[in-house]
């Protein structure tokens, strides 16, 4: 038997899609992907994903920065390079913040976008799903949801059934 | 009571949209893509002609910078007590004209303000672009500028750290980090609309440099709903990010003690005038923009309408300032404070500050009425006046406060060379050819958001506000 990445419908419109993913989820699907020309919130409801890791990673980065900005400058100007400025003391932490909340800005945003990129998995240049024919309309006005073989339920004639039921367009078979 | 309803809010999308109405998800994706692609078409005569304006300036720019790394500082006009000339005027003025881009992308959207999905991506890029014109100023300042990279902290054997007490040393911190994030926050933005660029090209080689540019996207939800945390979180942090770029920039000023910078009220008085002077220069871009590609259907009156709102409000708190600056000079009872006021009214640069009441202070208070703010010609002028009037405040803080201070004997006069007037106006051929090269070979307008946009706007009038009603 041919091996394949899982079974794709095509909707037509955004109510169609957010009903479909309802139902495929609630037959108990789980391995399972929608693919739309936009972020969908409905979408991400039905395919009850809540949480992320961007934002603890984003968090971690942002609290490296702060802390690692922040002894840079005291290590410099305390330890390795104190100057005698007036006889002022050399620690003077509030001329330290600027640069403090530069760092932690700096390393979060650093950390929300590589975290982000490394989680979706990117960069990914060649996927299963682009062999569908017509998968460009997916950037412009269509809906696709994919079941994918790796989900125990699945069973490519009857999957592919069972998403034609639920008012797609057309259903086909994903090489993988 | 709940039609009633439906049909006012109806009535209010169809008289002042955000989005056009009879677009479908298909057509505004083809609408602004079709606009860079295919790579290959031949640009419009329009196109060639600004391009090539912009583009002898920007050689003018690398002329500029050629002689004064050649010959020395000594070709500008600064002198003895004004040592910050026009390179600190203008790197003021091009980040201030940047901070409208962060507004429009990351407060608007923390805001939920949705419109600014039509303008966001073109404001990024000017900020981007105007980041770039402002970073070289300072550096080229510098005298050596070759040897820039010892502000960054690095081990070195000199045995040497730069001086973290310095607002200098704090001005480079948050300038670089402004400039890193507003471009990674640009980036992220591009990359669905990059995988979308790919899905319309036909032929090999341009779907294959979109599809590494976009990293592979493939419009997963799964990455989507990552993608939209990512992006909620750089708004998050570019909020106080833009911030604190301005604020720290106006400490360059303010930390020290001549009179007319010793000022408290520098940091929010400058925020408002950068937001004041890049909301002027998003309208001086976005007037032409949608009249030459027809993109009245995105960019519409209500755009114009509230760019021209926001800037009626920052250009009163500028005003504002304007005002304070006076006051303290009057209240501090001090007699070099007070012969600042006095000479901003009467002394040599007299001129500079009276324009300056003229373009900030008087001309926008024209925005307070609604048919104006729709006269497309009287805005335009009104932005180009503002771009002005903020060049003029630089200059009044700048030159005027410098040029008498303390002590009579180190008064002297400032006068720009050839030189540093060429050099202002290369960097508008950095920032337009860059601009040009960006509306030519990217969608310039947000697509994805657009198209959300659209979707929001279905759902706004077939349910949500009635089912809101209802409860």
């Amino acid at each position: 038997m041919k091996q394949i990445y899982g079974v794709m419908a095509e909707f037509e419109h955004s109510e169609q899609i957010i009903e479909a993913t309802r139902r495929v989820y609630e037959a108990g699907y789980r391995s399972m992907d929608v693919y739309t020309p936009f972020p969908m919130h409905e979408i991400f409801h039905e395919l009850h994903e809540h949480r992320t890791w961007v934002s603890p990673i984003t968090m971690v980065g942002g609290l490296t920065g702060l802390v690692g900005g922040f002894m840079l400058q005291t290590w410099t100007t305390v330890i390795d390079y104190p100057l005698n400025i007036g006889g002022r003391p050399l620690f003077s932490w509030p001329s330290f913040i600027p640069i403090t909340f530069e760092c932690m800005v700096l390393l979060a945003a650093f950390s929300a976008l590589i975290g982000m990129i490394a989680l979706n998995g990117l960069p990914q240049p060649y996927h299963p799903v682009f062999n569908v024919p017509g998968f460009e309309r997916s950037s412009q006005d269509r809906f696709f949801l994919c079941v994918e073989s790796t989900d125990p339920k699945f069973d490519a004639a009857e999957t592919a059934r069972f998403l034609g039921s639920l008012g797609a367009q057309r259903v086909v078979e994903v090489e993988a | 009571m709940q039609a009633g309803n439906v049909a006012k809010l109806n009535e209010q999308l169809q008289s002042d949209p955000v989005l056009a109405p009879g677009h479908t998800y298909g057509s505004i994706e083809e609408k602004i893509n079709t606009i860079p692609l295919p790579l290959t078409k031949r640009a419009s005569k329009g196109w060639v002609l600004g391009f090539s304006i912009a583009f002898a300036l920007l050689m003018l720019l690398f002329y500029s910078l050629g002689v004064l790394f050649a010959r020395g500082l000594g070709v500008w006009g600064i002198n003895n007590p004004v040592y910050w000339g026009f390179a600190i005027i203008n790197f003021v003025w091009w980040i201030g004209i940047g901070h409208a881009g962060t507004l429009i992308s990351a407060i608007l959207l923390l805001m939920q303000q949705n419109w600014r999905n039509s303008i966001n991506r073109l404001a990024e890029a000017m900020t981007l672009f105007a980041v770039a014109c402002a970073g070289l100023m300072p550096i080229v300042h510098m005298g050596r500028p070759w040897l820039f990279y010892w502000l960054v902290p690095y081990p070195n054997t000199m045995a040497m750290w730069p001086q973290f007490r310095s607002p200098l040393a704090w001005d480079v911190f948050a300038v670089s980090t402004y400039a890193t994030v507003s471009l990674l926050f640009w980036l992220i933005g591009l990359v669905p609309d990059f995988a979308k660029m790919r899905d319309r090209a036909t032929d090999r080689t341009t779907k294959i440099l979109f599809n590494i540019l976009s990293l592979g996207w493939r419009n997963s939800s799964r990455h989507w709903h990552r993608y939209e945390m990512a992006y909620l979180l750089l708004a998050g942090l570019s909020t106080p990010l833009v911030l604190s770029v301005h604020s720290i920039i106006s400490l360059d000023f303010s930390v020290s003690i001549v009179p007319g910078w010793h000022m408290t009220l520098f940091p929010p008085y400058f925020v408002a005038g950068a937001v004041f002077a890049g909301f002027a220069m998003v309208l001086t871009l976005v007037i032409p923009i949608r009249k030459f590609y027809k993109l009245e259907d995105f960019v519409t009156m209500k755009h114009i309408e509230n760019c021209c709102k926001v800037m009626l409000a920052t250009g009163m708190i500028v005003f504002y300032g304007y005002m304070m600056e006076l006051f303290f000079g009057w209240y501090s009872a001090h007699d070099v404070e007070f012969f600042l006021i006095n000479n901003r009214f009467f002394g040599p640069y007299a001129w500079a500050f009276w324009a300056l009441m003229l373009c900030n202070g008087v001309a926008p208070q024209l925005m307070w009425f609604k048919p104006l703010r729709r006269n497309l010609p009287l805005v335009w002028i009104l932005s180009l006046v503002v771009g002005v009037g903020m060049w003029l405040e630089r200059f009044v803080i700048v030159v005027m406060s410098l040029h008498r201070d303390y002590l009579p004997t180190s008064w002297d006069a400032y006068t720009p060379t050839f030189w540093d007037i060429s050099l202002y106006v290369g960097t508008f051929g950095l920032f337009f050819s860059l601009m040009f090269l960006f509306i030519r070979f990217l969608p310039m307008i947000n697509i994805f958001e657009m198209q959300l946009l659209r979707h929001d706007q279905k759902h706004q009038v077939e349910g949500g506000f009635g089912a809101s009603e209802e409860a």
